[in-house]
């Protein structure tokens, strides 16, 4: 079995993703946009079987699911986006047989090396999140690397050095930083929205952070739930003139 | 690393070189216009991203725009000119050359302008270069031309148009960065996606409030604070309330109402004569007021001006009138108006229509805004600030596509003039080159006199009638257009009917034409109501001499359309990335509100098949026909070298032509200049586009701001710096109003009267959209609308390997309560039934559908073949389209007429006003799992090298991992 690096310590770097569901609008070009990079990229192809057939399906290293919670007009309508969360105690590295998996010691990135991966495919089952993709046409496990060959690149701009989907997404509803660093603008985001785990309960111990919504403004109005507009009294059914409040103003073009 | 292995540690490469060369261009996945560069690598697209200098995108992509890669190496191109062999829409060809194509469709249009012009009906799709072909009409002298407008989104544009000069869609934004409470009616994913997203994502953050009206929670909708689950069509009903409780506790913005807007003008009231409704003229024509100054009668138009807006005043000539605002106010304070009776009409509880319009007036008025900026009148009178009441709104398809839309996106823009929110800080935004005058100056060309053998129109087809005398119709009132538009059936149609055209050039009526030429529209298709029927009468035959009902139809796309088999000639079209293009000012510009921006699309790559772009083909054959503006003295093409030459060197007026940037002959002017014959070059150095920022005392109060107005006039977007008047009383509407009710020398055959007469209403009113009638939910309980999915442009996303797999097929969207009432659950098979047709569908359920509502997404359902993809492929099979059971006629009138299923002022398309009853399939009707209707399939085109079962796009690109590449790379920045 594969071992992991040891725990990140202050002043290591632990790289990831927070992602905003208050601003997903599950518009899918985090999704798009990182197949587009990723086929041409370090793990490239991800093929597509079967195209323009009648079952078509390809690798993808983020996808975007819809889903209601809730019942009712309070229900909400979710988009969430899925990646590897590039866990801390990766459960997809540990049962690897060959070293393949590998969680990197200088940035906590996990990766799979190709030309070790037999295709065993213990690692997919071993993801409770469902991050690993297979490609069945070269027989190798294939997943996010977090645009490893983005984030570092010095043929990019020092600010396009992020992975594609944080670079893409229209609803600025993606952010890549140091999630091991208090004073990352990641961490800091993390800390003022109330960035949480995704199923923390299940102990591997996931580096990327969802921001849950933010409290909605539905009838939240200072004036309040009942609120409304006071008539003019010169609207009684018995005057005149319900203009009676505008004949006298004295307006200028 | 360590490991219990003895692996080689990877090597990774962190530097590769993305690709060999960049190249700038605007996207065209959808309508958005996004600045993106494109990288190269060996002449194949590595790699397609936003470009972060870009005015629109900013840097963004969305999902379609990434996948950009995909449509261009659809297997569904085209690729050479195609000749039907066999019976039309059977799909049979043989391919030619373009000489011969070109030939072919040349010598049939010439003998077309040589007889009767108008038997030539052009008609363009989702054309971003109408500039381009409303002008090649004109030039022709066919009066039958528009783009899709008439089945888009006229209803926007007429309203904004009519009402404050400029409109939604894409033409103005909200003020992103400061307004404090957003209403957005009926948009899913829209005119202007990428910026929509990016405004929504800067207003959340700010603690903005945002409020969507949509009967189906998706998309925006989702992240709303605030979802209002309107009835499909009530929106106008809700928007009056609004307004109704704003006045009642007068909570308007009155001196704004003076200054800007058309309330103190006097309206004659004077019940049965000729002019009983319009407004009151000086002896000039100057329009009225009452000024308080003087306790005299004085031009409105005046500065200084003290105008009364309520009270009854005697004109010179003994008659009566009264400001239009009290028209208004008297209207809408009505019961008629009140939160309970729009409750009824749109299922918006009345409770929550008192509270937004409490919030309304709360955001309005105690969070104004207030910046030190100075600028200048029109009057020219300095002001030291500029002030904003921080509401904004945007509006879109779920308002125009019903037949009550016109009237409603004017109920919205009466409620954003009544709290002062137009133009101004926090508000909602111009975007140059609007505000233009309400409505603009152009008049549509094409009156029976005007359309002449070997004649050029004298105008352009398309504008925006003011009065009866600007309809195109003949002596006795009957339509000119082969659509009907700018006819009685559709007076202020100004983007035309393009949904009419097929169904009436079958018919012959209002006569018959000999060829269609079209560009880009799946007409027989999802661009379609009754799709079905329309299938058939592309094929129908003349019983008598055995021809084609519609005699020709030439078409134009890249793709393997389901339109392509009704051809008769296929002219091929080339992808986004291989061809020269424009965003131009005279067209659809991609401006912001706070500055004007143009741009081209430049080839990224050189087409590998026999396939030349649209517009360098129609300038071709405009050349051949000897057109005026395309052919030289002596007879030579004037633009030899297609739509780049034309880009540069045509002008539309002296120094003016279709890009902005970089004219004059240096290059030095911006605006208007003369032609400079390098200017493309000049706009590919800068990322493909052109932008002017405007100083900030021109950002604000652009209909009424001088310094923002004369730059306007300078720049040929308006014809003089005058100041824009908003009309929240229309004057054109009642001028067609009179026509109906007999007055004045033109006027509406008697089966048309009572209907102008009705909708032609001075101020914005809500009726149930026209499919609707009482009884209806007896039997056909359900809206049933569609909504555009994020990923996905209309038909064009199904080809694309990537988009395909996030939506290979279509359900039927239902809430979830009404459909367990129904005896319904998830999965099940229903019929969805029309007055017109039925459809068979599965089903889902859902929380965030409004009860009464039944929806789809938008153009999934393929036909069979169609964009070469398998015959059996999800989308034709278990996809639908809603349209089959959308008639193009409403349901006929007692003397037997059937007018189009369109809004009765503008003509656009009323696909929302549709009305359906679910029924549960049987078991074995339910027993194939396929979608009904199913049609032949159409031959999938052969020879397409990525038809292939596995797709491993980008593996060539895969970078080499070694030490010394890495090193290579890393120095190579």
């Amino acid at each position: 079995m594969t071992l992991l690096p040891p725990r990140a310590k202050p002043g290591d770097r632990k790289l990831g993703l927070v992602i905003d569901l208050d601003t997903c609008v599950g518009c899918h070009a985090c999704a798009v946009n990182c197949k587009e990079w990723n086929t041409g990229g370090h793990s490239a192809p991800l093929p597509d079987h079967d195209p323009y057939g009648t079952d078509p399906n390809g690798v993808w290293f983020n996808r975007v699911h819809t889903f209601e919670a809730g019942k009712g007009t309070d229900s909400r309508t979710v988009h969430f986006p899925r990646s590897c969360l590039h866990c801390e105690d990766a459960a997809c590295v540990s049962v690897c047989p060959t070293g393949a998996s590998y969680k990197r010691d200088e940035d906590g990135i996990v990766l799979v090396n190709e030309d070790a991966c037999i295709g065993c495919k213990l690692c997919s089952w071993a993801c409770p999140y469902g991050a690993r993709e297979y490609d069945s046409d070269s027989g190798v496990m294939k997943k996010c690397t977090l645009c490893i060959d983005r984030i570092y690149n010095e043929n990019l701009e020092e600010e396009d050095r992020v992975p594609a989907c944080v670079s893409t997404c229209p609803a600025s509803a993606r952010h890549f930083g140091d999630l091991n660093d208090p004073e990352s603008d990641v961490s800091q985001l993390v800390k003022e929205r109330g960035g949480q785990e995704l199923m923390p309960e299940l102990g591997y111990k996931p580096v990327n952070r969802y921001l849950p919504p933010r409290a909605r403004k539905r009838e939240q109005s200072p004036s309040g739930v009942g609120a409304k507009l006071e008539p003019l009294v010169d609207l009684a059914p018995n005057r005149d003139n319900k203009f009676l409040r505008w004949v006298d103003r004295v307006l200028s073009r | 690393m360590p490991g219990d292995f003895l692996n080689p540690e990877e090597q990774i490469n962190l530097s590769p070189q993305i690709g060999d060369e960049t190249k700038t261009s605007t996207c065209y996945m959808c309508a958005c216009r996004c600045g993106i560069k494109v990288h190269l690598r060996d002449g194949q697209i590595r790699y397609i991203e936003g470009n972060k200098d870009h005015p629109v995108n900013k840097g963004v992509l969305c999902g379609k725009g990434s996948a950009g890669i995909m449509q261009h190496y659809s297997p569904a191109r085209l690729t050479k000119p195609l000749r039907r062999v066999g019976e039309r829409g059977a799909g049979h060809f043989e391919e030619i050359e373009w000489d011969d194509a070109l030939q072919i469709v040349s010598a049939r249009l010439a003998k077309i302008r040589a007889r009767d012009p108008k038997k030539l009906a052009f008609f363009t799709g989702r054309d971003q270069s109408q500039a381009l072909t409303g002008w090649w009409a004109s030039q022709f002298g066919t009066p039958n031309h528009a783009a899709h407008g008439g089945f888009c989104s006229v209803n926007m544009a007429a309203a904004g148009l009519y009402t404050i000069g400029g409109s939604f869609w894409e033409f103005g934004e909200p003020d992103w960065e400061s307004t404090e409470y957003f209403m957005m009616f009926g948009v899913a994913e829209d005119h202007d996606s990428n910026p929509i997203k990016m405004g929504l994502s800067t207003l959340k953050k700010r603690g903005a409030k945002f409020v969507s009206v949509n009967p189906v929670k998706t998309g925006y909708s989702a992240i709303a604070d605030e979802w209002i689950g309107i009835k499909p069509g009530g929106d106008g009903a809700f928007v009056l309330a609004l307004i109704h409780e704003l006045l009642r506790a007068d909570k308007i913005d009155l001196d704004y109402l003076v200054r800007y807007t058309n309330a103190p003008w006097l309206v004659i009231k004077d019940p049965g004569a000729a002019d009983d409704g319009l407004f009151a003229r000086g002896p000039d024509g100057e329009e009225l007021c009452w000024d308080a100054n003087t306790d005299q009668i004085a031009d409105a138009r005046l500065a200084g001006v003290a105008p009364k807006i309520v009270g009854e005043v005697r004109l010179d000539d003994g008659r009566t009138a009264v400001p239009a605002f009290q028209i208004m106010a008297e209207r809408y304070m009505d019961d008629t108006y009140s939160p309970e009776a729009a409750a009824l009409r749109s299922g918006v509880p009345a409770h929550h229509i008192r509270r937004i319009a409490a919030e309304l007036a709360e955001a309005a008025f105690d969070k104004e805004i207030i910046l030190d900026v100075e600028w200048t009148d029109w009057a020219g009178r300095k002001h030291d600030k500029m002030i904003g009441r921080p509401v904004s709104m945007h509006a879109m398809r779920g308002i125009s596509a019903h037949s009550n839309g016109f009237h409603t996106c004017r109920a919205i823009h009466v409620l954003q003039m009544l709290l002062g929110t137009i133009d101004v800080p926090g508000g909602f935004r111009y975007k140059p080159p609007f505000p233009r005058p309400c409505p603009p100056p152009q008049k549509p060309a094409g009156k029976p006199d005007e359309v002449k053998p070997d004649t050029i129109l004298p105008g352009p087809p398309l504008g925006f009638p003011t009065s009866p005398a600007d309809l195109l119709i003949d002596e006795k009132g009957a339509a000119q257009r082969i659509d009907k538009a700018y006819s009685w059936e559709a007076p202020v149609s100004a983007h035309g009917l393009m949904h009419m055209v097929i169904t009436n050039a079958w018919k012959g009526d209002p006569y018959p034409i000999d060829t269609l030429f079209m560009f880009m529209a799946n007409m027989s298709w999802n661009s379609s109501m009754n799709t079905s029927g329309v299938m058939e009468m592309l094929t129908d035959r003349d019983g008598e001499t055995g021809e084609y009902k519609i005699p020709f139809i030439v078409y134009s796309d890249a793709f393997w359309s389901e339109t392509v088999p009704y051809a008769d000639i296929v002219l091929p079209d080339t992808t986004y990335l291989e061809r020269w293009d424009c965003i131009s000012l005279l067209d659809r510009p991609i401006c912001s509100a706070d500055g004007p921006a143009d741009a081209i699309r430049q080839p990224v790559v050189e087409p590998d098949r026999d396939v030349r772009p649209f517009q360098s083909v129609l300038l071709d054959l405009g050349a051949r026909l000897g057109l005026p503006g395309m052919t030289n003295e002596d007879g030579s093409p004037k633009y030899p070298g297609g739509y780049p030459d034309y880009l540069v060197n045509h002008e539309r007026a002296p120094g003016i032509g279709p890009l902005a940037g970089w004219r004059g002959e240096d290059g030095g002017s911006e605006g208007t200049g003369a032609i400079n014959p390098k200017q493309l070059d000049r706009y590919i150095e800068n990322g493909c586009f052109w932008s002017h920022d405007f100083p900030e005392n021109q950002r604000y109060y652009k209909h009424a701001n001088r310094d923002y107005l004369e730059y306007a006039a300078e720049s040929g977007w308006i014809g003089s710096s005058d100041q824009i008047v908003m009309q929240l009383y229309s004057e054109p509407m009642q001028k067609f109003r009179l026509a109906a009710q007999g007055h004045g020398d033109i006027n509406p055959p008697e089966q048309h009267r009572m209907r102008v007469n009705g909708y032609f209403d001075p101020l914005p009113t809500w009726y149930r959209p026209l499919e609707s009638h009482d009884g209806i939910e007896d039997e056909y309980p359900f809206y049933a609308l569609t909504q555009r999915p994020m990923a996905m442009y209309h038909s064009w996303g199904s080809q694309n390997a990537w988009l395909r797999q996030i939506h290979t097929s279509n359900r039927l969207y239902m809430n979830r309560t009404k459909a367990e009432l129904e005896g319904l659950k998830d999965d099940d098979w229903v019929w969805v039934i029309s007055h017109h047709s039925r459809i068979k569908v599965q089903i889902r359920l859902m929380e965030g559908t409004q009860q009464d509502t039944v929806w789809t997404w938008n153009a999934i359902g393929k036909r069979s073949g169609a964009w070469n993809l398998d015959t059996d492929a999800p989308e034709a099979k278990k996809g639908f389209l809603l349209n089959h059971v959308i008639s193009e006629l409403l349901p006929p009138k007692e003397n037997g007429y059937r007018y189009s299923n369109s809004d009765p002022v503008t003509g656009q398309a009323a696909w929302y006003d549709l009305r359906v009853r679910i029924e549960k399939a049987d078991p074995e009707e339910a027993a194939d799992a396929t979608t009904y209707p199913q049609f032949k399939a159409q031959p999938t085109r052969g020879g397409h090298s990525l038809r292939d079962n596995i797709l491993r796009y980008g593996g060539l690109f895969k970078p080499v991992s070694s030490k010394a590449d890495n090193q290579d790379n890393g120095t190579g920045a």
